[in-house]
């Protein structure tokens, strides 16, 4: 049990230190899915402790979000890189005060 | 002091109240008393009201022909007084106070005012008063304004100004009342700045606009507080139960009534804005700043007697303020050399003697209405004729620039002759019945204020006859291109009839009949004698009247009168000449003071609040600026952040949970 765990926390941690440290859009994204399956591996290994469903149905719940996310985030990102030639999440600040 | 409340502190006993018990269902021609007031009021709303939309030749009938309006509404409704008078007299003395109810007027869970009418033996001199001498004064303006454009709006407003008053009389409540005491005191404004394109008559019409406020604050406070401890403002209902409230209430009651009636029959504090109201157009002042308007105090003091009978330290400050007043006009009317000015003084002092009459109780009430009556007459007549000199004179008001009018303008002269005769008391004219019994009534009921009283008569004749000699006698001081003329008819007319009532007046106290016909409303009194014969008095009164005007012969009418005002004068005649200072000490007390006041505290808001405000959004914006820093468009940053908020969370979370 605990080694799910551990390594749950390995994943979300290198997942989180890569979106905060990388330039890169699509690595940042691949981050965030590494995040999030850490996330899901928690929840499935809690289920698997608890004896009942409850991780599992969230774990699935959160694939579909993360489905979601990627289609529309992809596309942002690609739309970002044929205008600007450029997939780096510094470049585009232009949203600020 | 002391003497004069112990006075009238016996004048207050053995006097029975009359309760105000009006006869609603009187029917006859009393079912008309509405229209008295409806007619005038119709002819302003025609003239203000509707003229000024009419277009093309209608409205130049309207312009042409509209004071023709405002004259036959003034003089219906005076036809109507006489029937109405009539008919009171045909009534048995029991049943001479007849109410009439027109509808509620607003109606709340606890009070109750309807528009209600009282038509009593005072109210009905005082309509004749009104609509009679109204009436004529309607005549003479219509050759005094003749050549003015906007003539039709002066008669809408002098309509307006009857209705007004009319209302104020007729009331039966003193909420009523104080409808129609605006009412003339809007009117009286309006006519005051009716040359608005003169800064000093449009500056006069606002003092007198703003001291009468202050007059009216002391009216409507009365009027609340007869609601809080009465609850109602009828006439008929306060007089029944005004012996039930405490001493207090009817001491404050008694001191705001006088307060209100100062404010608008410019008594000493209240006077200053008399003197400057003469910027008006004549008739105007000969109605409302003589005749009728100026005397509503005087009304409200023999209206409100039921509680002016309980309250003598009210009717001791009556009496000492009416005594001031009389004396300051009476001085004021020495000193001034403006025609009008110089009779606005006397007004003020005949109104002090009115006061004076009305603050001795019930024994001096017939005398205060008596004098008000003749006084209408007399002074209506002579600022008539006043304003026919200056008709004559290009509409110059200085006398010194008169004299020797006599032959000039004889009627104007005559007529004027007949009421300086009638003012100063002359035997046997109209002032002299009315002044001797006030002058008598005074001295029986304290020496002290009946001496002040006849010192008073003795500077009126001394005044009068200035003016009349300075005036229609001694020689030409008129100016290069002035041709004194005689006046029209229609202006003349009204002159003769006010001046056969200035010498007729008198008749009203044959056989004591004004005394007997407002016994209804100002009660009976047992009678003080005289400290002297009547006769002994009226002989002193004579005398001293006889010196004054011999006084006024020596110092003015043998001398040369000088074409410009000597500067090099006696202290007295500059305080005179400069209202015994009645501006400088509005001025210092009130006006300088209150603009401090506002002073400060504008500059308490500019600095004070301004200052907290303005600083406390600066603050704000200041911080808010330096805050949107954090916003930088880095989505890196944004991730610190959110994971640094997410971490507290959880260590929140892990804090409660395991702490």
């Amino acid at each position: 049990m605990t080694q799910y765990i551990v390594l749950s926390a390995i994943l979300f941690t290198i997942g989180c230190v890569g979106v905060l440290t990388r330039r890169n859009a699509i690595v940042v994204f691949m981050c965030v899915e590494l995040m999030l399956n850490a996330c899901n591996l928690a929840f499935v290994a809690f289920a698997k402790q608890h004896g009942n469903l409850d991780g599992q149905i969230t774990a699935f719940f959160v694939m579909v979000v993360a489905a979601a996310e990627v289609v529309i985030g992809l596309a942002i990102i690609m739309t970002i890189f044929r205008t600007r030639r450029s997939a780096s999440v510094d470049d585009a600040s232009l949203l600020k005060y | 002091m002391n003497l004069l409340s112990q006075s009238v502190l016996r004048a207050a006993e053995g006097t029975e109240i009359p309760v105000v018990a009006p006869d609603a269902g009187a029917g006859g021609v009393f079912d008309l008393l509405w229209l008295v007031i409806a007619l005038p009021l119709l002819g302003a709303f025609l003239l203000l009201g509707v003229a000024p939309f009419l277009k093309g030749s209608l409205k130049e009938a309207v312009d042409k022909h509209g004071h023709l309006l405002g004259t036959a509404t003034s003089v219906a409704s005076f036809v109507l007084s006489l029937v109405l008078f009539v008919s009171l007299l045909g009534r048995g003395e029991e049943e001479r106070q007849i109410g009439q109810q027109l509808w509620t007027w607003f109606e709340t869970a606890t009070i109750s005012v309807g528009m209600d009418l009282l038509y009593d033996p005072l109210a009905a001199l005082f309509l004749l008063l009104i609509t009679g001498v109204g009436s004529l004064i309607h005549v003479y303006a219509i050759g005094y304004m003749e050549h003015d454009p906007r003539r039709r709006r002066f008669f809408g407003y002098l309509n307006l100004f009857v209705a007004a008053m009319l209302t104020l009389i007729l009331s039966a409540n003193f909420v009523g009342l104080f409808l129609g005491w605006e009412g003339v005191g809007l009117a009286s404004y309006l006519l005051i700045g009716f040359w608005q394109h003169k800064p000093s008559a449009a500056a006069a019409a606002k003092k007198a606009f703003v001291i009468n406020r202050v007059g009216d604050i002391g009216l409507s406070l009365a009027i609340a507080l007869m609601f809080a401890t009465f609850g109602t403002t009828d006439f008929a209902a306060v007089s029944e139960v005004a012996g039930e409230a405490d001493q207090g209430t009817l001491n404050a009651l008694g001191l705001l009534l006088l307060l209100g009636a100062c404010g608008k029959s410019a008594q000493v504090p209240l006077q200053a804005w008399l003197l400057d109201a003469m910027e008006g157009p004549t008739p105007v002042s000969a109605l409302i700043h003589a005749a009728t308007m100026v005397t509503a105090g005087v009304y409200l003091v023999v209206r409100s007697n039921f509680i002016y009978e309980l309250t003598p330290v009210a009717q001791t400050a009556v009496v000492v303020v009416a005594t001031v007043t009389l004396l300051w006009g009476a001085i004021l009317g020495c000193a001034k050399d403006d025609i009008k000015k110089a009779l606005a003084g006397s007004t003020m002092s005949q109104i002090g003697y009115m006061m004076l009459a009305a603050g001795l109780g019930p024994a001096g009430y017939p005398y205060a209405i008596f004098h008000l009556l003749t006084h209408g007459f007399f002074k209506a007549n002579m600022f008539l004729g006043a304003g026919s000199v200056m008709h004559g004179m290009n509409d110059d008001v200085d006398m010194r620039h008169y004299g020797a009018l006599r032959k000039a303008m004889p009627v104007t002269f005559l007529t004027f002759a007949m009421g300086y005769l009638a003012i100063i008391g002359f035997p046997g004219f109209s002032g002299f019945w009315s002044k001797d019994r006030i002058i008598e009534t005074a001295l029986a009921e304290n020496l002290f204020v009946g001496l002040l009283a006849l010192l008073g008569a003795g500077i009126t004749a001394f005044y009068m006859t200035r003016l009349m000699l300075m005036t229609f006698f001694t020689e030409k001081r008129w100016a290069k291109d002035v041709h004194p003329h005689e006046s029209p008819k229609v202006m003349t007319f009204p002159l003769i009839v006010l001046a056969a009532l200035s010498v007729l007046g008198g008749v009203l106290l044959l056989g004591d009949w004004i005394k007997k016909w407002l016994e209804p409303v100002t009660g009976t009194v047992e009678h003080h004698e005289p400290p002297l014969p009547a006769i002994v008095i009226t002989l002193i009164i004579t005398a001293v009247v006889a010196i004054g005007v011999a006084a006024a012969w020596f110092l003015v009418g043998r001398r040369e009168i000088p074409r410009e005002a000597p500067q090099d004068v006696s202290f007295a005649t500059r305080a005179a000449r400069a209202d015994l200072y009645g501006d400088a000490i509005n001025d210092a007390v009130v006006v300088r003071p209150g603009a401090s006041l506002v002073g400060g505290l504008a500059t308490f808001d500019r600095v004070g609040v301004d200052g907290a405000v303005e600083g406390g959004s600066a603050a704000v914006g200041g911080l808010s600026s330096t805050l949107r820093r954090v916003q930088n468009g880095f989505v890196r940053s944004y991730a610190l952040s959110l994971l640094a908020g997410a971490l507290l969370v959880v260590l929140a979370l892990l804090a409660v949970n395991l702490g």
